[in-house]
């Protein structure tokens, strides 16, 4: 790189046909001139003159080549920490909302499944609103991590952190009075049900947002083109080509070294660019329509089923006590909000199962549409009865030993699970294929743009020693 | 410095003091000049408040305008009786949430419905279709019970309702079947006295929709209370109270004295206070122009009371209300309404 301005310094002034041009001004008193004056006229004389030119064209092939690296360099390596971000950081996030509010419900669920159950509660209940309670509270140290100081998802994060004891305390004084035979147990159920609906699962639901919220704008940084460093490399394979047609016209000869080896260089570091972000983002596409959106899909399929659950499980409890007004008749609240929770899971498996594009994603969500039918069988059956009156029939269907509408709903949360866990699998590998094609990239780039500008140098010095 | 922060606060003490002495001056007159303590006699003086109005129904004797008995059928018991299969019951709406009244008791199994209401709800049962189990429950909040007998989602509603005239002009009533009031329940260390003075900047907890807001709102309206007794916070359910005021969220609740003895039963460090400071009585709540039934609900209850209604009364009640059932019993009813 230093070897270019020396030659000029050293060697360039003597050979040249304008001398007396430069000799002129300099012999007039200097101080009259200011410095400025000096360089710009020094600059117009030097490219009038062949040496002079050459040492321009030198300097702007330089230029454009490590422009090109540099460029190429930053907004590959944007884009590589964008797709590393979606892979590692935003998509867990967004997972782990999912999970968080999964798990508040499912607990919500467990517990009036309990209180129905009465002294009968099984072992298995309890320990599946205790393990509930601790994944919720793990998901929310992981969420407080993870988000940023004095950020809304921080705020949320904040509050469910407050809620969550008071809400666990509230179900054990409901167990307890309820072990002891005082309905005052119903009660503290009620309340410890109406802060989780109205302020926790909100809460739950706002985060699962940002976080979705988060995982998109990761990946709008992750797939735009590098539009900036592909223009700029043209340019600079442009200016390339131009020298040596410049010089094939003054010279004849046909190669440059030096000006072959920066073209070469700067076609690989292009061609390296837009192929490699043309495998990046189709990795990262598919993550996001094979993984992200199957993902979401699932969560949201997966929340309905434990909403419909949590009705089927709370118009027992209140027996009719809430009603809604529907086209001028009145219905009972819990078993209509359960008829659209029930719709709106039917819904999401049948796009789930659109989405899934191999039989063993397909497999489970099959599995789940099964159980949801048998589901709403049973769940009609349970129905009849308790709008005959026969409270303890239905209650036996619901949470009773076989059959039950609780087996049928287990059924559909398991399968939701195992296709969660494949669709999870597609992503982390279809991600991970998008983010690992820009590897070594922006290093790479770096390092051709020095090499490229070095030949080009090179190359035009080559030239410019046959002045000498 | 220190002598000096020490003056200032002796200062700032006796300005406190001085407020306060003034403040329970200006109030003293206003609490004293109506009979509201808990003290008065309960009956005429301590109407519930609701506004004299043209029908000529005064709230002592509300109790008394429901039609005599009888044991003939009519189109409401007919319609009922007409019902098929599975779906021939009496449909009564229940409270799930009254310890000793109408509950479900986990201790059982299947967590059954039991209490003094449901008692008699099986009674009537009984008599009407044949069995004490043809009957369908139906979980009521308290703000719901008359829609809920308007609509004709229920046949009748058991569920420690107060007969009100503002009531019976809605829907219709049947004779008495026990007498209660009006009472406070505090925890054991509270500061409030009684229905009076001390209640003062206390909230108080009561159900949306029943007597003991009523009377809460005529009472403030008629500066009986306290201006800064604050009660807009109301529930659903009466039991709810119990769960506010042990969670520190209510400092006291008012509901009927049979029903926060219920409460009290149900936590030992709240009490009680005092003697009822209003006079109510529970009916079974029909619709209005359902009269056949109300007469057979009538008769029956002719015949609980004199077989049944002191076995329930001591299976249930006792424990809470105490062994002499007399205050509880209604007085012999008088059947003044003509139709």
């Amino acid at each position: 790189m230093t070897q270019p301005p020396q030659s000029r310094a050293a060697f360039a002034p003597p050979v040249t046909t304008a001398i007396p041009a430069q000799r002129g001004p300099s012999g007039l008193p200097p101080a009259r001139r200011t410095a400025f004056a000096e360089g710009a006229e020094r600059l117009r004389d030097a490219a009038t003159t062949e040496p002079g030119r050459l040492r321009v064209i030198g300097a702007v092939l330089a230029l454009l080549v490590v422009a090109f690296g540099a460029v190429t360099a930053w907004q590959s390596g944007e884009r590589a920490t964008a797709a590393d971000d979606v892979l590692t950081r935003s998509q867990p996030l967004s997972s782990g909302a999912a999970a968080i509010y999964r798990s508040l419900a499912d607990a919500n669920t467990a517990a009036s499944t309990g209180f129905l159950a009465g002294p009968r509660e099984s072992a298995a209940n309890r320990e599946r609103y205790e393990e509930d309670i601790r994944t919720a509270a793990s998901g929310l140290v992981r969420a407080a991590a993870d988000t940023e100081p004095g950020s809304a998802s921080e705020a949320t994060v904040r509050k469910l952190n407050r809620l969550l004891p008071e809400y666990k305390g509230l179900v054990e004084r409901a167990r307890v009075y309820n072990r002891q035979g005082y309905p005052v147990g119903g009660a503290y159920l009620r309340y410890a049900n109406e802060k989780m609906q109205t302020e926790m699962l909100p809460a739950a639901q706002d985060l699962y947002t940002k976080e979705n919220q988060r995982l998109d704008a990761d990946y709008a940084d992750a797939t735009p083109y590098p539009w900036a460093a592909i223009a700029l490399g043209l340019l600079a394979l442009a200016a390339l080509g131009l020298a040596q047609y410049r010089d094939f016209r003054r010279t004849n000869r046909v190669l440059n070294h030096g000006l072959v080896a920066a073209s070469a260089a700067t076609v690989v570091v292009l061609l390296w660019l837009v192929v490699g972000h043309t495998v990046a983002r189709s990795g990262l596409f598919g993550s996001y329509e094979h993984g992200i959106r199957s993902l979401n899909v699932l969560h949201n399929a997966q929340i309905a089923a434990l909403k419909a659950r949590g009705n089927e499980n709370l118009s027992l409890v209140a027996r009719g006590a809430e009603t809604v007004e529907v086209n001028g008749t009145k219905q009972d609240a819990y078993y209509y909000a359960f008829d659209r929770d029930l719709a709106a899971l039917d819904a999401r498996l049948t796009e789930a199962r659109r989405l899934a594009d191999d039989a063993r994603g397909g497999a489970p969500v099959d599995s789940a549409l099964d159980d949801t039918a048998e589901w709403k069988k049973r769940h009609g059956t349970a129905r009849t009865e308790d709008e005959r009156g026969n409270y303890q029939r239905a209650l036996d269907q619901v949470i009773g030993a076989d059959d039950t509408t609780g087996a049928a709903f287990d059924g559909v949360d398991g399968s939701l699970t195992r296709a969660l866990g494949h669709e999870q699998t597609e992503f982390d590998r279809a991600a991970a294929d998008g983010r690992d094609a820009m590897a070594g990239l922006p290093e790479g780039a770096a390092v051709l743009g020095v090499l490229g500008a070095a030949g080009a140098v090179y190359g035009i010095g080559r030239r410019l020693s046959e002045y000498r | 410095m220190r002598t000096r922060l020490r003056g200032w606060g002796g200062v700032g003490a006796m300005a406190v003091l001085c407020a306060l002495a003034l403040a329970f001056v200006m109030l003293l007159p206003r609490t004293q000049a109506h009979p509201a303590a808990g003290a008065a006699p309960a009956g005429r003086s301590l109407v519930t408040g609701s506004p004299a109005r043209a029908d000529d129904c005064e709230e002592p004797s509300a109790q008394n305008r429901t039609p005599p008995p009888s044991g003939a059928d009519g189109p409401t018991i007919d319609a009922i009786k007409a019902r098929k299969g599975d779906r021939r019951k009496l449909i009564v709406g229940i409270d799930q949430n009254s310890y000793r009244w109408g509950y479900r008791n986990p201790g059982t199994e299947g967590a059954e419905l039991e209490g003094f209401d449901i008692d008699l709800v099986r009674r009537i049962a009984k008599d009407i279709l044949g069995s004490p189990d043809d009957v369908q429950f139906k979980a009521i909040p308290t703000s719901q019970r008359i829609p809920a007998i308007q609509d004709g989602t229920v046949d009748m509603v058991v569920r420690t309702m107060t007969i009100t005239c503002d009531r019976l002009r809605d829907v219709a009533f049947s004779a008495p079947y026990f007498k209660t009031g009006q009472q406070l329940l505090v925890p054991d260390a509270s500061g409030i006295k009684g229905y009076d003075r001390t209640l003062a900047g206390k909230k108080v907890c009561t159900a949306a929709g029943s007597t003991a807001y009523g009377k809460l709102k005529a009472d403030l309206e008629r500066k009986a209370l306290p201006a800064t007794t604050d009660f807009s916070a109301t529930v659903p359910n009466q039991l709810d109270c119990l769960v506010r005021l042990q969670l520190g969220e209510a400092d006291a609740v008012v509901t009927d004295g049979a029903l926060a003895a219920s409460q009290a039963a149900q936590d030992p460090t709240v009490k009680v206070l005092g003697k009822p400071f209003t006079t109510e009585y529970y009916g079974v709540a029909m619709k209005k122009d359902a009269t056949d039934l109300v007469r057979r609900v009538n008769r029956v209850l002719v015949d609980y009371r004199a077989d049944g209604w002191q076995a329930s009364y001591d299976k249930w009640l006792s424990a809470t209300l105490g062994e002499d059932a007399r205050s509880s019993r209604p007085p012999a009813p008088k059947y003044l309404r003509e139709s």
